[in-house]
């Protein structure tokens, strides 16, 4: 009897101890900025997935709250369409107003986890002259990149061991991550992604 | 003694609850030739386990209990949009007139990832639903007869046949029941489904614009049945809860079936 009510024991245990831990991941997750306030429910910065940037730190997209973010997903070794996709978002940083690019980030997620190393990213950063804190380089594992594109309505395919197929779109968040404007296609044009980010940059 | 039966009956328990070696049916990899992709290659797939029955809505009321973010009171919309779950009354009740075990649809792409990751699962990748779809009762591989895709064209053009319990089709091949005929399925790249000149929006028809473009098209454009299933893959999004779409989980073939109720 006495085992009986052990195992009993042990398994409220259990149970009280995995509710325990995701209470405490909770409440010590970063809160960002002066905002305590919740995230709206669109806001993708309720993914959960935590990412490594260019300069090799760890960070959870909650912690870009506060700044307009300028998002579009990539791979390094990309030939065809990706080069346009960075002078696109080079031509968008160049047109935004300085007020509003203090408050905006430029953000690359690779679809190539594998190969884009964080080294290999800041490689890429700086090559393309993106070498400043306006710039950021994502890498995520497979899942959490695969989860993020479906939040950007991003389309991939790895096609051949070097090559990826993918929809090539610019997407702007909101200072609370929430999905206010996206651009389709390459070399198109930007007037309502640049009224996007000042709109949302200055308060 | 006594308390050695009642330990023992405890374990029993356990045991019953946790594991169902027969929930999943066992594949052996192996290459095809995918409808959209690598243009008339093979892709191979390793092997690998799968659901033989799509998830239940009574199945899925289980991890509604244990996983209370994902009831529809308290779901983000970023996850789900709101037809998520459209064909229950409340958090925890089915509609009177629907069916505890026939799929659990109206669910969006993030809600079965996280049902197929309680159930220590993962969603099949769209490859390995394929592979396992293009089977009819005796062969692997029926994608050629004619029997198998008039079955297919016919579903497509009966209503309502989400509401039917799960195991009403046909036994395939592999053991797995209901790949066609009931409700469509999620697979965890979904969003790898590129229909030639996607921007959506199609101003760039150059092929050079698109990383690989070339490689995309059709290896065998008669396969209807299989063309809509891609473009209707291709116009989805993660959080789309629609009425005829479920899912059923997979695994890997190394990994222990059970491992039920994992934390998140």
């Amino acid at each position: 009897m006495k085992l009986y009510k052990l195992m009993l024991l042990s398994f409220l245990l259990l149970g009280v101890s995995c509710k325990n831990d995701k209470n405490k991941s909770e409440e010590t997750e970063p809160v960002a900025q002066a905002e305590t306030e919740a995230l709206p429910e669109m806001s993708v910065f309720q993914l959960p997935s935590s990412w490594t940037t260019q300069e090799g730190e760890d960070i959870q997209l909650e912690e870009l709250r506060g700044e307009v973010l300028v998002m579009v997903m990539i791979y390094t070794s990309c030939q065809a369409a990706c080069p346009r996709l960075v002078a696109d978002m080079r031509n968008i940083q160049k047109k935004v107003s300085e007020e509003a690019n203090e408050k905006t980030k430029y953000v690359f997620v690779s679809i190539d986890p594998e190969v884009d190393t964080p080294k290999r990213l800041k490689t890429f950063a700086k090559e393309n002259k993106m070498n400043n804190d306006q710039w950021l380089f994502l890498r995520g594992n497979k899942d959490a990149t695969r989860e993020f594109a479906a939040v950007l309505a991003v389309n991939y395919k790895r096609i051949s061991p070097m090559d990826f197929s993918h929809s090539n779109i610019i997407s702007v968040f909101d200072k609370d991550g929430v999905l206010v404007h996206q651009k389709e296609g390459l070399g198109t044009d930007d007037s309502k992604t640049i009224e996007a980010i000042e709109e949302h940059a200055i308060d | 003694m006594y308390r050695f039966i009642l330990s023992g009956m405890c374990l029993l328990m356990i045991s019953a609850g946790f594991s169902q070696e027969s929930e999943m049916a066992a594949i052996e990899g192996g290459a095809y030739i995918p409808l959209y992709g690598n243009d008339s290659l093979p892709v191979s797939v390793e092997n690998f386990k799968i659901d033989k029955y799509p998830v239940t809505n009574r199945d899925y009321q289980k991890f509604l209990l244990e996983n209370p973010k994902w009831k529809k009171s308290e779901v983000r919309a970023l996850f789900a949009d709101g037809r998520y779950l459209a064909h229950w009354q409340d958090d925890s009740h089915l509609k009177p007139d629907e069916l505890e075990d026939a799929p659990v649809t109206n669910v969006s792409w993030f809600a079965a990832r996280a049902y197929c990751k309680w159930r220590g699962k993962r969603l099949p990748s769209l490859d390995e639903w394929e592979y396992v779809a293009m089977a009819d009762k005796v062969s692997a591989d029926a994608r050629k007869k004619d029997g198998y895709n008039e079955f297919i064209l016919s579903w497509y053009e009966r209503p309502k046949s989400f509401h039917q319990k799960v195991g009403s089709t046909y036994k395939n091949y592999w053991g797995v029941y209901d790949m066609h005929g009931m409700v469509w399925e999620w697979t965890s790249d979904f969003n790898s489904v590129i229909i030639s000149g996607e921007t959506r929006r199609d101003e760039n028809q150059d092929n050079n614009l698109f990383c690989g473009s070339a490689a995309i098209g059709s290896s065998d454009l008669m396969n209807y049945a299989a063309f809509m299933r891609y473009a209707f893959r291709s116009s989805v999004k993660g959080n789309y809860s629609i009425r005829n779409l479920g899912f059923r989980c997979a695994q890997d073939s190394n990994e222990k079936e059970n491992s039920a109720n994992e934390a998140l």
